[in-house]
């Protein structure tokens, strides 16, 4: 590969990394939790067309698969399913929050960059993607985690959790691209296995309470 | 041997099938003779491995540390499944049986997946299997349908998850730092990475130990990321709260010991010795002190379990020979005692019908057989002689004193006086004192009599294991501890 080339690869995956860490930001102010679940599904097409580019250019075919897989599973099965509870749920619609929008915005940044810095400075190189973007990656799940803390809904901390999975993925597509394909399968499938277990544990507890909310979770304690 | 191995991974996952679509009067007793043939074929296998690892496939494989693990569990299997023959309630209507049904398939596919756990060959297999455990356990645990389950199980499938997210991290990590070893693609198996670890670069290796602590800690109970554990424990089927306390924290300590034996391999004792002291103390702490202020019975043990992965962690931070023989049968004979106290409190539970110990008086007088093992069993779990557990215990705190820190082992034996306080001081209030009972009285109207026989029986049977680990220990279970012991490779 020549140097342009090389430099032009590095440009467009570090570009689509960032976009993704973009989506989790705007996952952390979106106040509807409809456009949580529009945001999720764009940052998993983000991922898959992530997978689909390293296997163009590096020719690992194994992660066309993946990137298929996860194009079906991430960006059209997993939001449709939640959009179907939400529509049932038909209440209590915007997210909720423990804290105003500006503070979780600035401690996701504090919480991204301090990700992003001590990654950096394990000095871990890869074949198939830049460093740079396994330090977003570490930052997209450290604001998946603020994500989870912060809402008091079920809907967002579930996209929280499938969020957090997309940034291990692009952390897989950076150190661990070889992995074998019948292994990132089953990566695949217990994430749906999950994806159903929220689902239906997120329907019993609206069914029990009438709300998304987990204000009301604080019974068992001590 | 590879077809024991292989009958042991398919049965449950068959007889999840059959349950789902048989009669639960039927369903309930093949249950019972798959849980107890899974522990007979667990037993062949013990005396293979004696001699030889069993592979099969490359996909499976039973080595010394896994056997330990595989008789913990399936001998939690055959005692859970006996018990929960007396214990669940199947009536003879529609949602009964449609309950029973969901319990008895789901209570196998639980104990498949956690079978599969200690057999599998590879960082990768190994975290499929304890997600699989994850997923199907939170749906047992809000099988009741109550306020109090659904939060439970919402506290636990979000929490584990999130545990589990990083001990992906942790797997993949670990798959990056044999990359400098073994190329771009290769497969994760235990025996590979081994050979390969002394070339893997540290600090990769120090990062995915210290996840992987955290997150396969998670759903060990480790001390910050417990707090789904006492909520999941109390609110579940008292069948689940016994596989969850014995089995499902014990698989997790597996894959914790599975990654120490490749941070041993490169770093050396120090670093995977100290991460786990401080866990484990932290979650000692935390479990002695909780275990001093309870009021709900299934709590107190979900608490006792936490105290019991801390002195885990604990032993395991020794690193000498001795404590670590010690920490593989503290799990075999952690699971028999937690086992059989549940199976207790099951009966207590179901005898008085609640799990307030402030309404429980006197429930000897109404249990004479579970009653009397009860309180035997929570003695084993403190530590008392002649149990397994307190040789397993003596065993790692006479390690620690002989060949570690002593201050780490004095405050071990501090610690787990503390909790020995609290567990007898509620369990006598509850078992045996006969004071005037505040508020109502539920027992004014109860006669003495067991629930069920099978509830007696299962009890029997985890005290008999629990007498036979304390005082006489099978010569070759000893010699597939002892190789295990050394397979950890310290000291």
């Amino acid at each position: 590969m020549t140097y342009s080339a090389l430099s032009t690869y590095a440009d467009v995956t570090d570009g689509l990394v960032v976009l993704v860490l973009l989506c989790e930001f705007a996952m952390l102010r979106a106040p509807l939790l409809r456009s949580q679940v529009r945001l999720y599904a764009f940052e998993s097409l983000l991922v898959s067309v992530l997978a689909a580019y390293v296997a163009t250019v590096k020719h690992i075919d194994a992660l066309y698969v993946l990137a298929l897989l996860s194009l079906l599973l991430k960006v059209i099965l997993v939001p449709w399913l939640i959009s179907r509870l939400l529509r049932d749920a038909n209440a209590n619609l915007a997210g909720s929050s423990v804290v105003g929008v500006a503070s979780s915005i600035l401690i996701a940044v504090v919480v991204a960059a301090f990700g992003f810095f001590v990654v950096g400075s394990l000095k871990i190189s890869s074949r198939a993607l830049p460093t740079s973007a396994l330090g977003v990656a570490v930052a997209v799940i450290l604001v998946a985690f603020v994500l989870i803390v912060l809402r008091t809904d079920v809907v967002s901390q579930a996209i929280g959790f499938f969020s957090l999975e997309n940034g291990v993925s692009i952390a897989s597509l950076v150190v661990a691209f070889g992995l074998p394909l019948v292994v990132e399968v089953a990566f695949l499938f217990d994430l749906l296995v999950a994806v159903v277990v929220f689902g239906v544990i997120m329907r019993v507890h609206h069914l029990r309470n009438d709300t998304l909310s987990t204000t009301d979770l604080d019974r068992l304690r001590g | 041997m590879p077809q024991v191995l292989l009958a042991i991974v398919v049965l449950p996952f068959v007889m999840s099938v059959v349950a789902w679509f048989t009669p639960v009067m039927f369903a309930r007793y093949a249950t019972m003779a798959t849980g107890c043939g899974a522990f007979v074929l667990s037993v062949v296998l013990t005396s293979r491995v004696v001699h030889a690892d069993v592979t099969a496939g490359g996909v499976l494989r039973a080595d010394p540390l896994s056997i330990v693990f595989l008789l913990s569990v399936s001998f939690l299997y055959a005692t859970t499944t006996m018990f929960s023959v007396g214990y669940v309630d199947v009536a003879r209507t529609a949602s009964g049986t449609r309950y029973g049904h969901r319990f008895y398939a789901g209570l196998n596919l639980f104990c498949w997946s956690l079978v599969v756990v200690p057999l599998v060959n590879g960082f990768a297999l190994l975290w499929v299997a304890i997600e699989i455990t994850t997923v199907v356990s939170a749906l047992l645990v809000a099988i009741d349908d109550t306020d109090g389950s659904s939060e439970a199980a919402w506290k636990y499938v979000l929490l584990a998850s999130l545990g589990l997210g990083i001990a992906l991290l942790a797997t993949i990590l670990m798959y990056y730092a044999g990359t400098s070893v073994f190329g771009t693609a290769y497969d994760l198996s235990y025996v590979t990475l081994l050979h390969g670890a002394p070339e893997f670069p540290a600090a990769v290796v120090r990062l995915s130990f210290g996840l992987a602590v955290l997150g396969y800690g998670t759903k060990m109970g480790l001390f910050p990321v417990h707090t789904w554990l006492p909520d999941a424990h109390s609110e579940a089927p008292t069948p689940v709260s016994a596989l969850l306390s014995g089995a499902l924290l014990a698989v997790s300590f597996y894959a914790i010991l599975r990654f120490f034996q490749i941070a041993v391999a490169r770093l050396g004792p120090t670093f995977p010795r100290e991460v786990l002291l401080v866990f484990g103390v932290a979650t000692l702490l935390l479990a002695s002190l909780s275990l001093l202020r309870q009021r709900d019975l299934k709590r107190l043990l979900a608490y006792s379990s936490m105290e019991h992965m801390g002195i885990l962690s604990i032993g395991m931070s020794f690193a000498a020979p001795l404590a670590i023989f010690g920490v593989l049968l503290h799990v075999l004979a952690h699971a028999a005692a937690k086992g059989t106290a549940f199976f207790g409190v099951g009966s207590v539970v179901r005898k008085f019908a609640t799990k307030d110990m402030t309404k429980v008086k006197g429930a000897i007088g109404f249990l004479p057989w579970s009653g009397w093992m009860l309180v035997a069993a929570v003695l084993a779990l403190s530590a008392m002689p002649p149990f397994g557990l307190f040789r397993s215990e003596f065993l790692i705190v006479y390690g620690g004193f002989a060949h570690a820190s002593t201050t780490a082992a004095s405050l071990l034996v501090v610690l787990v006086t503390v909790a020995f306080f609290g567990l007898s001081w509620y369990t006598t209030q509850t078992m045996v004192s006969a004071n005037a009972v505040s508020g109502e009285d539920v027992s004014a109207t109860m006669r003495s009599g067991e629930i069920s026989g099978w509830i007696v029986a299962s009890m029997i049977v985890g005290l008999a294991a629990l007498l036979l680990l304390g005082i006489h220990l099978p010569s070759e279970l000893s010699l597939v501890i002892r190789s295990a012991a050394r397979e950890l490779g310290v000291g």
